[in-house]
């Protein structure tokens, strides 16, 4: 059993997902364009959810979301189904790969054979595509990867299973329809407003508001947590902010480059330029995660070099509030 | 970030054949895309989280070698867990997991229990029973 499925490699793996299933179904879509019209740009900081023992840090808004906001605003339906058994979970897989429906799944990433073990955490939230079954091994679609893999029954029923928070529940996605004609001007219009209220909101954890509340806590994290822990913090924030095509720079690069497909689209000259001062954010987070490597990588113990860093973020922060004042005009 | 400064350091993905699609700019600051093979940052910041894993097991091994704790929390740090999501593997509350780190009570839990936490460590109950750290 095997759909005609063509696999395309991505930055993220929601908006490769995403991508690669609209693609399969006539809807030539591009990564940047799910990304930006998904709204998947986002900032948030739970300093009272623990994930490897230090804070969580969130560039991008949950599991799911960009693929539901990406569907609403184009009028694509999408089915999703959880599960609470793995028999009813399978049935419904192949159900559709014998319909030729190649399916999105969440899973978790301890169990994904394919994957370094380095890379193999506790993590529930990443994405990828089955689209065929050849006698017990299914044909896997992982968007971060180069090429498709496969992975056993067994190991798809763990990850799909996979416990924790997000824990996916055998989620399977897939879009059930798609319009003839879609409005992208007016969908990119209420992406791009909503990308600025999320960054603008005035709450103290969210968008910008969330990394200065983040800067002034790194000033305050070596005297508090000791140095030790200061530097397993900021390696957490590095980790989420760049692992796997994911967060702060990377992120700002997939939005950029959905800005200059949309200036296209919307005949505006305005968010090509915007495009390119987001490219500048992108590399600024670049450097940040940068400088904040040499911290932990050293272990040095001055007190001077968290608030450099935390004056870093200030900087950036205060650059992408500007930046979505500007933006929230542009549309 | 340019097309020419995509990052090409050696990384723990490489071991496995893997590259990283990035977006990056051309000449012009047009957008296009390139693989990386890794960037340094990442990789620190990646082996400092792998390194604290090791550490901790490497804490709890020696604690179950010294009668302090079962190794059912050894595993659990070897397979990078915390308690929450063993409990959601197990299906057991956390206060008992919790419970089940002393020793006492650890030679007392039956087969059934065993399996339950075997499961979750994708182990055998006779690996986990005759751990000695």
């Amino acid at each position: 059993m095997k759909t005609d499925f063509t696999h395309h490699q991505s930055a993220h793996c929601e908006n490769g997902v995403a991508s690669n299933l609209l693609k399969h179904n006539g809807l030539n879509i591009s990564e940047p364009m799910v990304f930006g019209i998904g709204s998947g740009l986002f900032f948030v900081y739970l300093p009272f959810i623990k994930v490897n023992h230090a804070p969580a840090f969130s560039y991008r808004p949950l599991p799911g979301i960009i693929f539901s906001r990406l569907a609403k605003r184009l009028g694509i339906k999408i089915k999703r189904q959880k599960f609470s058994g793995s028999q009813a979970a399978e049935k419904a897989l192949e159900d559709n790969l014998k319909k030729n429906i190649p399916s999105g799944l969440q899973v978790g990433v301890y169990n994904l054979t394919y994957f370094p073990d380095d890379y193999r955490f506790h993590f529930n939230a990443h994405n990828l595509v089955v689209y065929g079954k050849e006698e017990n091994n299914y044909l896997i679609s992982d968007p971060v990867m180069e090429t498709v893999t496969t992975l056993t029954a067994e190991e798809l029923d763990r990850v799909r299973f996979a416990k924790g928070a997000f824990a996916p529940k055998g989620q399977i996605y897939y879009p059930v329809y798609i319009p003839e004609e879609i409005d992208f001007k007016k969908a990119i219009t209420k992406a791009i407003k909503a990308t600025c209220r999320d960054m603008l909101a005035p709450m103290p954890i969210i968008g910008v508001a969330g990394m200065r509340y983040v800067s002034k806590q790194i000033r305050k994290w070596p005297a508090k947590h000791g140095v030790r822990k200061a530097n397993h913090y900021l390696a957490q924030i590095v980790r989420m902010q760049e692992e796997i095509g994911t967060g702060g720079g990377g992120f700002r690069f997939i939005y950029a480059a959905f800005l200059q497909e949309a200036s296209v689209i919307m005949e505006s000259e305005a968010l090509k330029t915007l495009s390119f001062e987001m490219t500048e954010i992108g590399d600024m987070w670049r450097d940040f995660a940068l400088e904040a490597s040499r911290v932990y990588k050293k272990r040095s113990a001055q007190q001077d070099v968290y608030n450099l860093l935390a004056d870093r973020l200030l900087e950036i922060a205060g650059r992408e509030e500007e930046f979505f004042k500007k933006l929230r005009k542009a549309v | 970030m340019k097309k020419s400064e995509v990052p090409q350091d050696k990384s723990n993905i490489e071991s496995v054949n893997m590259r990283e699609l990035c977006y990056a700019t051309d000449e012009n600051g047009n957008y296009t895309t390139a693989l990386s093979s890794g960037w340094e940052p990442k990789t620190i910041a990646l082996s400092n989280a792998i390194d604290d894993i090791k550490e901790r097991t490497e804490e709890a091994r020696q604690k179950v070698a010294n009668g302090e704790t079962s190794p059912i929390l050894y595993f659990m740090e070897f397979s990078k867990m915390d308690v929450g999501i063993l409990a959601g593997y197990t299906g057991l509350w956390q206060w008992r997991i919790k419970r089940h780190f002393k020793p006492k009570v650890f030679a007392g839990l039956s087969d059934k229990v065993l399996q339950k936490y075997a499961d979750a460590f994708l182990i055998t109950v006779n690996e986990l029973r005759n751990f000695k750290g």
